[in-house]
């Protein structure tokens, strides 16, 4: 198996496949490419505050609250601030992606109660009290699901923009089980638009982890 | 997107005070709406969310099925009583959208989704009589290979782009609307409007009504039906023509027949024509091109659309001989 470029094997066991990489090591190799998936909680604090002091001088600005990966946060938001914006622009929770900005591309992609929907043409406000999973908060423990893991090995990606919304909407689609054939697969995921045109990919990384719960 | 204010209601009378403001629209998956807020082609100044109301159940009644108006495109096309009962309708909506939109986007939304007419959506406001009444039709000599050749008017040539409508209009739905003065039903094929000197006008959807569920008629031409749809790319795409069909067939004769076309109408069209011709004759190929024939001797060429006419004829008669199987 050739490893991906931004694969380092671990020290202490130079032989260890990228089945399933520790957050930590993936985050080394892959920092110019993807950092953004995983580096945001830890860096949000302050930006937190500044969106905060925006919100509290907005005159239009209403209460909202989401909680988003297991976290409540209580927002004070202009009523036109859709999902993405909010959790991008007020929660630094930057791994949802905004691409076409009207529903068509993916890139957005976020679990709302456990289904996938386009987050860019969904208000904030018509979420509160909906449980929201991004990209963040798909992998508790450290370690990535099969399924990111999958992406890694099959090359599902390339520059990476669109990768968030597609490993979103890969999870909802093992879930929904529409993935007994590429054609299953290609036409349940054609909400997610990769311009690398990495699809072969993708397709192989669902096929791959299809069978592992998740 | 221009200011508005937020109210969530909780009940069907608080939506309906809170809708009957002026400029206020109600909201439930937002997929449509949200979009053309950003394009400020929508401008709302009230928005009134309503997926709180309990609108969102699919249940067997007297003589059929009714669809709450808050249902999810993909709960209703997955539902046991639409796959079992009503298979176009589960069809024509698997072939909308993508998964992510048919989660979100509602069956009420759906059916007051608006035209796909990229003048209609344009940011520098060519003229549009959709969007801005009186100013004219830029479609009629400009870029029109994907609009409208049945139901067309001088003023407006904008498909609709429901796949759903189209097979409820087939199946004779009732949608029941409820509004300050109370409930009152509407069958589908008289909901959309044509588009005629105000195609502004596009329902009959009073300001303050809300439309709360949607009932399909049990029939037998109805459990044996199908829907196919033609489009430029084989997924996420809107119809260049599309065929809802429904056929009884028993003793080797149609008993009835329900057809309607996506992709070629101002509003999803009802083929009575195709229907009359149909029914009460024995299925064969020759009979379900006369259909076709017979029902779009109306239709219209604006130029770039031409081809829709012989493509919605083929549409029909694969849609028909499919759904007859053998027996044609």
């Amino acid at each position: 198996m050739t490893l991906p470029p931004c694969y380092e094997p671990s020290d202490d066991d130079p032989h260890e496949q990228p089945t399933d990489p520790t957050r930590r090591r993936f985050l080394i190799g892959s920092a110019a490419a993807t950092a953004g998936l995983f580096v945001a909680p830890l860096m949000g604090e302050a930006a937190l505050k500044s969106a905060a002091q925006k919100s509290a001088a907005d005159p239009n600005a209403m209460p909202v609250a989401l909680n988003v990966n297991g976290k409540l946060h209580e927002l004070k938001l202009d009523p036109r601030t859709t999902l993405l914006d909010a959790l991008r622009e007020h929660l630094d929770i930057t791994g949802p992606k905004k691409g076409c900005d009207q529903g068509a591309c993916g890139a957005c992609t976020v679990l709302v109660d456990g289904r996938r929907i386009n987050s860019c043409i969904t208000l904030a406000a018509m979420n509160t009290g909906r449980k929201i999973t991004t990209i963040e908060g798909l992998a508790g423990d450290q370690r990535l699901l099969a399924i990111q893991a999958a992406f890694i090995r099959n090359d599902g990606f390339q520059c990476g923009y669109c990768t968030s919304g597609q490993i979103c909407s890969a999870v909802a689609v093992i879930r929904e089980g529409h993935t007994k054939s590429d054609e299953e697969i290609r036409q349940w995921m054609s909400g997610n638009i990769c311009r690398c045109g990495c699809y072969v990919g993708i397709v192989d990384a669902i096929k791959e982890a299809r069978n592992v719960s998740i | 997107m221009y200011p508005f204010d937020f109210t969530l209601v909780h009940d069907a009378a608080g939506a309906i005070k809170s809708g009957s403001r002026d400029a206020a629209k109600f909201i439930a998956g937002g997929t449509n709406l949200v979009d053309l807020m950003k394009c400020d082609v929508e401008r709302p100044a009230h928005i009134v969310d309503v997926n709180a109301l309990p609108l969102a159940t699919i249940e067997q009644v007297a003589g059929g099925v009714r669809i709450g108006a808050l249902a999810r495109m993909a709960d209703v096309a997955q539902h046991p009583i639409i796959l079992q009962n009503f298979p176009m309708v589960s069809q024509a909506l698997l072939e909308s959208a993508s998964p992510q939109i048919r989660n979100a986007a509602s069956i009420g939304g759906n059916l007051m989704q608006r035209t796909r007419c990229p003048y209609f959506r344009e940011l520098t406001w060519t003229p549009c009589n959709k969007r801005n009444p009186g100013s004219g039709c830029s479609a009629i000599e400009g870029e029109n290979r994907l609009h409208a050749i049945l139901g067309t008017s001088d003023a407006c040539i904008a498909t609709h782009p429901s796949d759903l409508a189209v097979s409820v209009a087939a199946l004779d739905a009732v949608i029941t609307l409820r509004g300050p003065n109370g409930e009152r039903q509407v069958a589908a094929t008289d909901f959309h409007l044509l588009p005629g000197s105000t195609p502004n006008i596009e329902h009959d959807l009073k300001h303050g009504e809300l439309i709360t569920s949607v009932f399909l008629p049990d029939a037998p031409h109805a459990r044996h039906s199908a829907y196919l749809k033609i489009r430029d790319r084989s997924a996420y795409e809107f119809a260049l023509t599309s065929a809802a069909v429904g056929l009884d067939i028993s003793g080797g004769t149609i008993q009835s027949a329900r057809v309607a076309l996506g992709g070629v109408g101002t509003k999803p069209w009802r083929a009575r024509n195709a229907e009359a011709i149909l029914t009460g004759q024995k299925p064969s190929p020759e009979l379900f091109r006369n259909a076709a024939e017979g029902e779009l001797t109306k239709s219209v060429s604006y130029g770039q659309n031409g081809f829709k006419i012989e493509l919605a004829k083929r549409t029909l008669v694969r849609a028909l001989t499919d759904l007859a199987g053998g027996a044609a």
